[in-house]
């Protein structure tokens, strides 16, 4: 995470809380950071920021969440939606950050479609990975 | 015979023929037939977070549109993701009057969605229309001294308004298993995710998941594990260490069958533990 | 030529008045365009004179083919002659006629959102978005049936959201079909030895030894199928 952090009016009432909720219908200001997604998530282990992490700083409106790996590497299992105390479907947060960077032409690697695999695998990643 | 609308979904028409046949042949036996869609299209797999990408929920309501075109309520489906998608969009377009007119002005061409079609999953179907007792009753091939680890995952039971059972403490398989005369055995991570479509980016996660989640269902003394959604069953057979090798993945139309049918086939590692081939109960 | 009788048009953006009762295509003659591209059969066979157009008071984009549509009055026309789609590299005999064969050559089929534009597009009025479902789900008969009528225009290809590359798709599926699916026909193979075995070569000599006024009046003459 970003050593140095700037805190003002404009960044909290910025852009990327507002367009966060626009697109997951979630609260990410509904957070009290308590951990619990981020404690039963299973593929917190492969993140560079954990899941709790990523609604703090999408709280903090920080613009540079958009180049964290965490959003592509959750499997939108809904493990974390179903946990929280607050009633915050991180999912959903993780689904807006990662559609909000495909709109804006941002896209993970490439997928390796070298491989045979069934269709239900490959729907679900183009819809995850691609615009 | 009962005639319920049956989706059945991209997998089941390829990868997953055998949970197909063996649910529909079961459910015959216990008096239900599925009809399926005439024309249907892919659920999408994976349910869309975005609440602002209608296009998403397209393919779910034009599936929904169909069922109400045989002037049925119900649609059954077998796939666990299938059943997330169709389950959410419904609720998705017809909790919101604007979306629902949207939806329906852009598909000008199908007739109008009236809502009110409720999706079901076959664990749905066997628990709350047919019944736990009646079911065991159809049996005429208990599996007896089975141990099957029954392998929810995700799209079952999250989220909670959509899941079949509690999430945290399902039952229902479980439940459908003790009626076919199989010992349930109940395994750590038979709620947890396989890393679903991540298989097509990042392989290395879901490797690492699948070995966890057979690792889990063995320790616990699984004989086979038992799943309705056929990319768990494609990244647990396909992404899972050679040590796991002796653990089937089977799909619960296939266990249904041993069960209920007559003349079904049964694998041979599955008859080795069951003992002798289909015998009449009296 | 009395008004009535005429009809104005907008070619890429011009108005032109052109005879009511011609096709797009004539039209763009009439009005001046030397078409060298985008025509071709001009019987609604070949599939190059893709176009769309809207019409005054409707919010629809239609799509058909310039050499089978009437000019209307007030039409707003642009030539697709061309969708760039590349076709995967394969050969028939290489390949098995099962259903992943179309997935693993087209993997962007798994992105259809089921949206139904394709369909729309359609101057031939195939089910292509059935057949794009069909093909995702590997069902090739299928795919080849519904799609046995495609010109391959490459309109549904421009339409699509989800970047399919429809008729290289449709084309492959018929070609796995043919090759491996579909009975073999008995009196072709009859036809065919016939020919081996020398059959028509007296006709064909006979024809070589025609001079052109001969072989111009054998032409007229000639059965047509009715």
């Amino acid at each position: 995470m970003a050593g140095e952090l700037n805190l003002c009016r404009e960044r909290l009432e910025g852009a990327l809380p507002r367009k966060v909720e626009e697109i997951s219908g979630q609260n990410p200001y509904a957070c009290y950071q308590c951990g619990k997604c981020s404690a039963g998530c299973l593929f917190a282990d492969h993140m560079d920021v954990l899941p709790n992490q990523v609604i703090r700083l999408v709280q903090l409106g920080d613009e540079g969440v958009a180049a964290f790996r965490a959003p592509w590497v959750c499997a939108a299992c809904l493990a974390c939606a179903v946990r929280c105390p607050r009633g915050v479907d991180i999912g959903k947060v993780m689904e807006a950050l990662r559609v909000l960077a495909l709109r804006r032409g941002l896209t993970p690697a490439p997928l390796n479609l070298g491989e045979r695999y069934p269709q239900i695998a490959l729907v679900g990643a183009f819809r995850k990975f691609t615009p | 015979m009962k005639r319920v609308a049956y989706f059945p979904g991209c997998a089941l028409k390829d990868q997953a023929r055998g949970y197909e046949a063996g649910a529909k042949k079961a459910l015959e036996v216990l008096g239900y037939e599925l009809v399926e869609l005439s024309r249907w299209n892919c659920c999408g797999t994976v349910y869309a977070l975005a609440q602002d990408d209608l296009v998403r929920h397209l393919g779910p309501v034009r599936n929904l549109v169909r069922t109400q075109e045989m002037g049925l309520d119900q649609l059954v489906t077998l796939c666990a993701m299938c059943y997330g998608t169709l389950r959410r969009s419904q609720r998705f377009v017809e909790e919101d009057e604007e979306r629902l007119s949207r939806i329906r002005a852009f598909m000008d061409e199908e007739q109008e969605y009236a809502g009110g079609v409720k999706v079901l999953h076959l664990l749905n179907l066997l628990r709350d229309e047919i019944g736990f007792e009646p079911l065991e009753s159809k049996v005429t091939r208990p599996l007896e001294g089975l141990k099957v680890g029954a392998y929810y995952g995700c799209m079952l039971l999250r989220p909670r308004d959509v899941g079949v059972d509690d999430p945290d403490r399902p039952e229902v398989m479980e439940r459908v298993l003790g009626a076919l005369g199989a010992t349930p055995v109940l395994f750590p991570e038979r709620t947890e995710c396989c890393g679903a479509y991540l298989t097509v980016a990042r392989p290395d996660v879901v490797q690492a998941r699948s070995e966890r989640i057979l690792a889990s269902a063995k320790s616990s003394g699984a004989d086979v594990v038992v799943t309705s959604c056929p990319l768990c069953q494609f990244n647990l057979e396909n992404r899972r260490p050679a040590w796991a090798a002796g653990l089937p993945v089977v799909y619960l139309g296939e266990v249904l069958a041993w069960a209920l049918v007559q003349g079904a086939t049964v694998p041979e590692e599955i008859q080795a533990r069951i003992g002798k081939p289909a015998e009449v109960k009296a | 030529m009395k008004k009535e009788n005429t009809v104005t048009v907008f070619l890429m953006g011009k108005a032109y008045r052109v005879p009511a009762g011609l096709t797009i295509m004539k039209a763009m003659e009439y009005a001046g365009y030397r078409l060298v591209r985008g025509v071709g059969c001009r019987g609604g066979y070949c599939g190059a004179c893709a176009t769309v157009y809207r019409l005054p008071g409707d919010y629809r984009l239609y799509a058909d083919l310039a050499c089978q549509t009437t000019v209307q009055d007030g039409m707003y026309i642009a030539q697709l002659p061309f969708t760039p789609a590349t076709r995967a590299p394969y050969r028939l005999e290489e390949l098995a006629p099962q259903g992943e064969t179309l997935l693993a050559l087209y993997p962007e089929l798994a992105r259809c959102v089921a949206c139904n534009t394709c369909t729309k597009a359609c101057p031939q009025k195939l089910e292509v978005m059935d057949a794009v479902q069909q093909a995702l789900r590997g069902d090739i008969a299928q795919v080849a049936e519904l799609t046995f009528d495609c010109v391959s225009c490459g309109l549904c290809t421009m339409r699509c959201p989800a970047e399919i590359m429809h008729y290289h798709v449709w084309q492959l599926a018929r070609r796995l079909h043919g090759a491996y699916q579909a009975p073999r026909s008995g009196h072709l193979a009859d036809r065919v030895g016939q020919i081996r075995q020398g059959a028509f070569h007296g006709e064909l000599d006979r024809l070589m030894a025609m001079g052109k006024d001969e072989l111009a009046q054998a032409y007229k003459a000639r059965d047509i199928e009715p």
